[in-house]
């Protein structure tokens, strides 16, 4: 079993899903933490299915999203599927500004991006 | 001059409106000892949560680059920080004591090449929250504007 502190995972079926600890994603540490942590998912415990659900969140900074850009990459190269789900309006914003909503796959909420993985 | 981000903050009854100015440590997390208040005095002059998020956004992001790109995280250099806000406009200035940098010279992160590189959005969320932002000549010191949405009817 491996720690986390910036993230909480649990498992429906197949897909890894992942709940934030932080409401507030901005702090520089805690960013290097969670990136380290989301991509152990992959790289350490090798989980193909992973479903990142932002209900919990309320701000995110572009130094985290740079974290889910190289987790969505190493999801890719590992031949996994990445979702995201549970995004409040603000934050979709921010992902359609920078078009990261074209480079996602963003869905509504947690039971349609798992329903997607089927 | 750390002392000064205790410094009391400054009413202008001209206005109605709040004011203050900070000198930021150049630590990662500095921002947080103006961002508090900043968000409150926001909150007390009447904006709109969503107004507070995108205000909030721009001004981490301005703080951190000015931190980690313009400072480089010397100890020996601070970041000011003026911050205005009345009911209509929040205005906030942020100044490093780098060399500066063009950001007309930061590639557009949107273009299909650049969609999946992990760094450089923040000056185009900057824009995008922003009614203006503006830099100085030499590109050390950025301002940024908003200006409140009139109501709705």
């Amino acid at each position: 079993m491996t720690a986390h502190r910036r993230i909480d995972t649990s498992k429906v079926g197949e897909v890894t899903v992942v709940r934030f600890i932080d409401k507030k994603i901005l702090d520089e540490a805690s960013i290097q933490e969670l990136g380290a942590e989301l991509f152990g998912l992959v790289e350490q415990l090798n989980r193909k299915s992973i479903l990142l659900n932002f209900a919990d969140v309320e701000f995110l900074s572009s130094a985290a999203l740079g974290k889910l850009i190289t987790l969505d990459r190493k999801v890719k190269t590992a031949k996994g599927r990445l979702k995201m789900s549970n995004i409040r309006p603000e934050i979709l914003e921010v992902f359609q500004i920078t078009k990261l909503n074209k480079v996602f796959d963003i869905r509504g909420d947690e039971a349609e991006a798992i329903a997607a993985f089927q | 001059m750390a002392h000064d981000a205790a410094a009391g903050a400054q009413p202008d009854p001209s206005s109605g409106g709040w004011s203050r100015e900070v000198d930021l440590p150049s630590e990662r997390g500095a921002s947080r000892l103006v961002m508090e208040e900043l968000l409150e005095q926001l909150g007390h002059h009447g904006w709109e949560p969503t107004d507070i998020f995108g205000i909030h956004l721009a001004v981490e992001e301005a703080i951190v680059n000015a931190i980690v790109h313009g400072n480089k995280l010397d100890p020996a250099k601070t970041v000011r920080v003026s911050c205005a806000v009345t009911p209509q406009m929040a205005r906030i200035e942020i100044t490093d004591a780098g060399v500066g940098f063009d950001p007309a010279a930061v590639p557009d992160c949107t273009r299909d090449e650049r969609l999946e590189v992990p760094s450089g959005r923040g000056v185009m969320l900057m824009r995008s929250f922003m009614t203006t932002i503006a830099y100085n000549a030499r590109g050390n010191s950025v301002l940024l504007e908003k200006q409140r949405a009139p109501h709705a009817g």
